[in-house]
């Protein structure tokens, strides 16, 4: 099989699961005869018609809503928000009606709302934001921001599966600069499972999406001085996989986050919390982080660059916390 | 009436409207008890349209009920000892305690969406049912209410905006009590009547004497025929008066007395003891011995509830999500499956474009026929303005209006269901593509 990107992985997701199960249903803009301002639902209107691939008016509101209407009746629908960014229309709809359905009234919503995020293409303030957090921060929601095309395609499927609301991030500068070879036939992968993607005794590099690739390029830079850094990619951001942490920082003793998201009520946060709860006497140094600014994401290419973080600022925190 | 009803129906009509106003007079009483911990809204007043409409459905339709909606939910087949004890926040309700007032539901047997206090959000919910029920070929329709306030967000605009692009089976009852908390009406919006701006949707809209049990209900028949029929979504508005204040804490001084008075002597309930007795459909025997039914229903509801214990503590850490055995979700399929999948369901990608928006044939834009420019091309005048209506009179009597069927919603090609030919279906006639 030829290497794919993962927007192809994407894309044979959701042909896949479409195919295998007619209550998946696709709404959003621009996403059937267009096929998507990022081409993920190309060819999607032609292959399942114009019951199943429902091009909606600007309202993310009312698409949002729709959908958990729609799955109300034991349809699963894949809503894409053209942009991640414009889930702050939909705000409510998503934290109030759709995260708390289950809780309150025992009314499952198994939807999944997918889209491009994150910065690194000069989207400036309004295309580029990495809203995870938000969801995070909502009982109720599953959060999933993978990094490679396999992961991409495996766990979508899984997420189109799952009984709960998934929020599916593809961060698209990802989209079509990765490439890797998909096994053949069926696989998933499952939501909740971090994944190890390098081995190491002297520190832990925790990320996920886009930054995992700065992240290995730092352990890389790393082991050349001889400090093997391990790092994780998260993949579901809700729920944590906080047995896959614990275990590494408990070999490794030293941990560093890494995110693209703001520093403030970032997820390194949390998983520092989680750590100085299951591993605080495993701890030989301060947990450090390497985020985003506290700012709004910049356009210009030297304020993007300066705002979001890379591999030498990743390799320079390494190296001070592997000094204790 | 356009939808006559028997003499029992009718009674059915009085039994729930007396039931609603009974049970919420008792937790008027429970909640000085203090033993309804939370807030507790009044629909008194507004019985009528609860019931009226919700009557207008049949047993597979949708509905989801807003805050002063409790008539409705009775009438959709939920015990009184269900919002008793929700309002209680009880084990034995049927959120567990985990919400209170009218915020549950039933996906199987009563078709009823929970709401949520954010105001509109159902709209494009109910939107959404209506959507799926087409999908799955039930032929339903969905029934959900907004108030004056509440059509004022733009989950409402939203919803009703996609509800007419799909052409979706749902009808929505504004219920216009005048007040949005302490704010009239005429502050909120200039619009005399609130179904005037279904004009702008291009969807059908009613208006109806909301104190009328009988023209709610005959009203909202005829809307839901409509949207079963496939003729989109309809907008009723029924004019009432919010008869309490906000919720129990609000006096209400802020509306004139005059006003309350005006409605009083429109009290739902009384104007149909009236018209059931003018007509001779009942006799004061008959009131009596359902008025008594109602009480020893309530008795035993209501101590069912008083009696029913406080949900463990523990349990509010569970059911955050559906987990593994939690809930089989599966659709109730009323058509083939063979019609939804490839190749059967396949297409044309491409837009099937009527006229090319030009603006020579479009309705609406005034053009004199010698408009052309200087340079010959046709110059294009700004729409001539109607002329503007007398102010609004104050609300001397609540108006009964049908307005005529309006012109089917502009094509707009897309998800339309099985009768949609926007899209050519990928398997027919290849011959005679271009």
């Amino acid at each position: 099989m030829a290497p794919v990107t993962m927007l192809e992985g994407i894309r044979q997701a959701i042909f896949e699961e479409m195919d295998r199960d007619p209550a998946v249903v696709a709404l959003g803009e621009d996403i059937g005869v267009y096929g998507g301002a990022f081409k993920v639902t190309e060819g999607l209107l032609a292959k399942f018609g114009p019951e199943r691939v429902i091009d909606a008016p600007i309202a993310e509101t009312a698409i949002v809503g729709a959908a958990c209407g729609m799955s109300y009746l034991g349809l699963r629908p894949v809503v894409e928000m053209q942009f991640i960014d414009f889930i702050a229309c939909c705000f409510n709809q998503v934290t109030n009606f759709v995260a708390k359905s289950h809780y309150r009234w025992g009314a499952p919503v198994p939807m999944v709302l997918r889209g491009p995020s994150g910065g690194g293409v000069h989207g400036g303030p309004f295309h580029s934001a990495n809203p995870e957090m938000y969801f995070v921060h909502t009982p109720g929601l599953k959060v999933v921001y993978p990094s490679t095309a396999h992961d991409a395609k495996g766990l979508l499927k899984s997420a189109i599966r799952d009984n709960n609301p998934v929020l599916f991030f593809e961060h698209k500068f990802l989209y079509r600069r990765i490439k890797e070879e998909l096994p053949e036939g069926e696989f998933t992968e499952p939501l909740g499972k971090a994944a190890v993607r390098r081995e190491g005794r002297d520190l832990t590099i925790i990320s996920y999406a886009a930054m995992m690739y700065p992240a290995l390029e730092a352990a890389e830079e790393l082991a050349k001085d001889g400090i093997e850094a391990e790092v994780i990619d998260l993949r579901t951001l809700l729920p944590l996989d906080r047995e896959t942490i614990i275990n590494s920082v408990k070999k490794t003793n030293k941990l560093l986050i890494v995110h693209e998201d703001t520093r403030t009520g970032g997820i390194a946060g949390e998983i520092a919390a989680l750590v100085c709860e299951g591993a605080f006497e495993d701890l030989d140094g301060p947990i450090a982080r390497v985020t985003a600014l506290d700012t709004p994401t910049p356009y210009s290419p030297p304020l993007e660059e300066y705002f979001l973080p890379n591999a030498s600022k990743i390799v320079a925190a390494a190296r001070e916390l592997a000094r204790y | 009436m356009n939808h006559p009803l028997t003499r029992e129906q009718q009674l059915d009509l009085y039994y729930y409207m007396q039931l609603n106003r009974q049970l919420e007079d008792r937790m008027v009483r429970l909640f000085r008890q203090n033993k309804i911990v939370g807030g507790l809204y009044s629909s008194l007043g507004q019985e009528a349209i609860s019931v009226g409409t919700a009557y207008a459905l049949e047993k597979r339709d949708w509905l989801a009920p807003m805050i002063r909606n409790i008539g409705a939910l009775l009438v959709k087949g939920f015990k009184p000892r269900d919002i008793f004890t929700q309002h209680m926040a009880k084990y034995t309700s049927p959120t567990l305690g985990k919400d209170g007032t009218s915020h549950f539901g039933d996906l199987k047997v009563r078709h009823t969406v929970s709401p949520i206090s954010m105001l509109g959000d159902l709209i494009p919910v109910m939107t959404g049912v209506a959507m799926a029920g087409r999908y799955l070929g039930q032929k339903i329709v969905t029934l959900t209410w907004i108030g004056d306030g509440g059509s004022s967000t733009g989950a409402f605009h939203e919803g009703l905006i996609l509800a007419a692009q799909q052409r979706a089976a749902l009808v929505l009852v504004l219920e216009n009590n005048q007040w949005a908390y302490s704010t009239p009406v005429a502050r909120q919006s200039p619009v005399r009547d609130l179904a005037e701006r279904a004009r702008g949707y291009g969807i059908q809209s009613r208006i109806v004497d909301g104190n009328d049990v009988l023209a709610v209900y005959d009203t909202t028949k005829g809307a839901v025929e409509e949207a079963r029929a496939g003729r989109g979504p309809v907008l009723i508005e029924v004019k009432t008066m919010r008869m309490k204040g906000h919720a129990q804490h609000d006096p209400a001084e802020y509306v004139p007395k005059e006003m309350f008075e005006y409605w009083k002597a429109r009290d739902p309930l009384t104007l149909f003891e009236k018209y059931l007795a003018e007509n001779k459909i009942w006799d004061g025997k008959t009131k009596s011995e359902i008025d008594a039914r109602i009480e020893r229903e309530l008795d035993v509801e209501q101590k069912f509830a008083e009696e029913s214990p406080l949900p463990p503590p523990e349990l509010a850490a569970q059911g955050v999500y559906c987990e593994e055995g939690c809930h089989t979700i599966t659709a109730d399929w009323q058509r083939s499956t063979k019609e939804l999948t490839p190749p059967h369901c396949s297409v044309e990608a491409a837009w099937q474009v009527e006229g090319y928006g030009d603006l020579d044939k479009a309705a609406g834009i005034a053009k004199p026929a010698s408009a052309t420019g200087g340079n010959g091309a046709k110059s294009l005048k700004p729409v001539a303005k109607p002329p503007v209506k007398a102010a609004a009179k104050p609300l001397a009597k609540a108006p009964v209006k049908t307005e005529a069927a309006e012109p089917a919603a502009p094509r707009v090609p897309f998800g339309r269901g099985p009768k949609d030919k926007a899209f050519r279906r990928a398997s027919q006639d290849k011959a005679g593509r271009r």
